[in-house]
C-alpha cells in the first residue's frame, strides 16, 4: 500500500519524471509531435498513480514507468497503422515516423533533457513565454501552476501557452543531439531563461512560500543538468548556479511566517543554510576557469560577499554592481548599486547620487530613499514611505511599509 | 537624445596609471553615468607611452608617442547619451580627472542616418 508519506512525494516525483519523459519520448517523435509525446507520459503516469496505489511501488520505478512507456508507444503505432491501411487518403502528411523501440537508460534520460531544454529556450519566443514554456514542458507544471506563479489568469497563460507552442512548431527547431557550434550560440539565452525561472521564484510576488521554492529548485536542477554535461559545463553555468546557491541560502530567512519580507538587515543570520553557502563557493570556484567575466559571475560575486560577516565587503559590493551596471543597465541594478554607495559613502552622498537616477515612478525609488533619509530626515522619509505604499500594487510590500513609517513616527516621540 | 564623447586628456604621462583609490573613483563615476543609464559606450583607454604610441605625419614622418606640439595628450574615452550638450558637461564635471590637471572635451557626435 501507498502510506502516507509515499502520497505526498508522488506528486513531485511524477512531475520530474513526467518532463523527463516528455523529452526522451520527443526525441523519439520529433518536437512537432510534443502532443504525443505528452499524452503518452501522462498515460503512462496515471497508469502508475492507479496502479502503485494497489500494489505499492515498484522496486525500480524509473524501469517500471519506461516500460509502460514502451508499450504504449507501440499501442500508438499499431493503432496508426491500422488507421493507415483503412484510410488511404492520408491528409496528414506530416506524421511521426515509427522508428525502432525507443531505448532509455541514465545517459539517454539525461542528453534528452538538455536537448529539450535547448529546444524550449528558442528565442523565437519572448522570454516571459519562455519562462513559462520552461515550467510547463521541463519542469511538468500545470497550467493553474504556472498561472499562479505569474499570478495571472489561467486564460492568458493558456493563451501564451499555446502561441509559445506554435512558434517553437513553426521555427522548425529540431530536438536531436546538440553540436558543440549549436550550444555556443544559443547557451547565453538558455542561462538567461533559467536566470529568469529562478528570479520569478526569489523575487515572486505570489506570498506563497511553497510556489517560490518550488520554482527556485526547479532551476537549480535544470541548470545542474548543464553542468553535468561537459558541452554545457562552462565558467558562466557555473557561475549562475553559485549565484541561485547563495540566494537560496537565504529563502527561508528572507520570508517570515506571515510571507512578510524580511529586510537583509534584519534576517536571522543563523537560519540562512550553511550547506548551499558552501556549494555556492564550490560552483563559484568552478566559474573562474575562463577569462569572460558574465553577469553571472559579478551577481554571484555580490551574492557571495552578502553571506560573509566581513567588515568591508561594501567595497567590494560597490565595486561589482560598478561593473554589473556597465555590463548591463536596468532599474533594480541602478537602485541597488545606490544601496551599496550610501553603505560605504554614507547616506547623505547616496541621496545626491540617487536624485540623479530619473526612477521618481518606481516605487522601489521611493522604499530606498526612504531608507536613505531616515537617518536624518524623518519627516523626508515618511513622504517617501507613503508615496512608495500609493505605488505598490503589493499588500505585503504595502503592510512592511506602513510598518515602517510607524516605527519612525514612534522613534520620532510623535 | 543626443550623443556626446568625452575625451580625456591628461599633461603627465606619470599621472597616466592611477592608483588603486584613483581606479575606485573613476569607476564610481562611470558607474554613475551607467546608473543613470546614458552611458552608450564605455570606450577605451588610449596607451601612451613608447612602444604602444605611434604618430603618422605627411611624407612617412612617423613619431614615437602622442603630437609633442601639444602638451596634453588623449589618455581615453566614453560615450553618452543626453538631451543637451550642458547635461554631458554636468556629467564630465564629476570625473576625478580634474584633481591630476587633466581636462575633459565633450564633443557632439554627429550621427549620420
Amino acid at each position: 500500500m501507498v502510506t502516507k508519506s509515499d502520497r505526498e512525494i508522488l506528486p513531485h516525483l511524477f512531475r520530474q519524471e513526467y518532463a523527463k519523459m516528455t523529452a526522451v519520448l520527443c526525441r523519439h517523435f520529433g518536437l512537432r509531435h510534443i502532443e504525443i509525446a505528452e499524452d503518452i507520459a501522462s498515460d503512462t503516469f496515471l497508469k502508475a498513480s492507479e496502479s502503485w496505489a494497489i500494489n505499492g511501488i515498484p522496486e525500480n520505478p524509473t524501469a517500471w514507468l519506461y516500460t509502460v512507456a514502451k508499450n504504449k508507444t507501440k499501442d500508438y503505432f499499431k493503432h496508426i497503422s491500422v488507421f493507415e491501411t483503412k484510410i488511404k487518403n492520408d491528409l496528414k502528411p506530416d506524421r511521426p515516423k515509427q522508428e525502432n523501440d525507443f531505448e532509455f537508460n541514465e545517459q539517454i534520460i539525461s542528453d534528452s533533457q538538455l536537448a529539450m531544454i535547448f529546444a524550449v529556450c528558442n528565442p523565437a519566443n519572448n522570454t516571459e513565454s519562455q519562462v513559462a514554456l520552461a515550467l510547463q514542458i521541463l519542469c511538468g507544471f500545470s497550467v493553474e501552476e504556472i498561472a499562479n506563479a505569474f499570478i495571472t489568469k489561467t486564460e492568458t497563460i493558456k493563451k501564451r501557452l499555446q502561441r509559445a507552442r506554435n512558434n517553437l512548431r513553426n521555427d522548425n527547431f529540431q530536438i536531436k543531439t546538440l553540436t558543440e557550434s549549436e550550444i555556443q550560440s544559443r547557451q547565453e539565452n538558455v542561462l538567461q531563461t533559467l536566470y529568469l525561472l529562478f528570479n520569478e521564484g526569489y523575487f515572486s510576488k505570489s506570498n506563497k512560500q511553497f510556489i517560490r521554492k518550488e520554482l527556485c529548485s526547479e532551476a537549480i536542477r535544470l541548470n545542474l543538468t548543464l553542468i553535468q554535461n561537459p558541452l554545457t559545463n562552462t565558467p558562466q553555468t557555473n557561475a549562475l548556479l553559485a549565484l541561485m546557491c547563495f540566494q537560496s541560502s537565504r529563502i527561508e530567512a528572507r520570508i517570515n511566517e506571515k510571507g512578510e519580507a524580511v529586510l537583509f538587515d534584519e534576517q536571522d543570520k543563523n537560519s540562512w543554510d550553511k550547506s548551499l553557502i558552501e556549494k555556492g563557493n564550490y560552483y563559484l570556484i568552478n566559474a573562474t576557469n575562463g577569462n569572460e567575466i558574465s553577469k553571472y559571475h559579478l551577481e554571484a560575486g555580490i551574492a557571495y560577499w552578502h553571506t560573509t560577516g566581513s567588515k568591508g565587503k561594501w567595497k567590494s559590493i560597490m565595486q561589482l554592481y560598478n561593473q554589473l551596471i556597465l555590463i548591463e543597465y536596468s532599474p533594480i541594478t541602478a537602485l541597488n548599486r545606490t544601496f551599496a554607495f550610501s553603505k560605504v559613502y554614507g547616506h547623505k552622498k547616496a541621496i545626491f547620487e540617487a536624485k540623479k537616477l530619473n526612477l521618481t515612478k518606481s516605487n522601489q525609488y521611493h522604499e530606498l530613499m526612504g531608507y536613505l533619509f531616515a537617518e536624518f530626515d524623518i519627516q523626508k522619509a515618511i513622504e517617501h514611505y507613503e508615496q512608495a505604499i500609493k505605488m505598490t500594487k503589493s499588500e505585503t510590500e504595502k503592510q512592511t511599509l506602513q510598518k515602517k513609517i510607524k516605527r519612525l513616527k514612534r522613534n520620532n516621540g510623535g | 537624445m543626443k550623443e556626446f564623447a568625452l575625451i580625456f586628456r591628461l599633461r603627465d604621462i606619470s599621472d597616466f596609471k592611477p592608483s588603486p583609490e584613483q581606479m575606485q573613483e573613476r569607476m564610481n563615476w562611470l558607474g554613475s553615468i551607467a546608473a543613470q543609464n546614458k552611458l552608450v559606450d564605455k570606450g577605451n583607454t588610449l596607451l601612451p607611452i613608447s612602444g604602444s604610441a605611434k604618430t603618422v605625419k605627411p611624407n612617412n614622418v612617423v613619431t614615437d608617442g602622442p603630437y609633442t606640439e601639444i602638451k596634453e595628450f588623449i589618455s581615453g574615452y566614453i560615450v553618452v547619451k543626453t538631451e543637451t550638450i550642458d547635461e554631458a558637461v554636468e556629467i564630465a564635471k564629476g570625473n576625478p580627472i580634474f584633481k591630476i590637471g587633466g581636462s575633459i572635451e565633450v564633443r557632439e557626435i554627429l550621427k549620420k542616418d
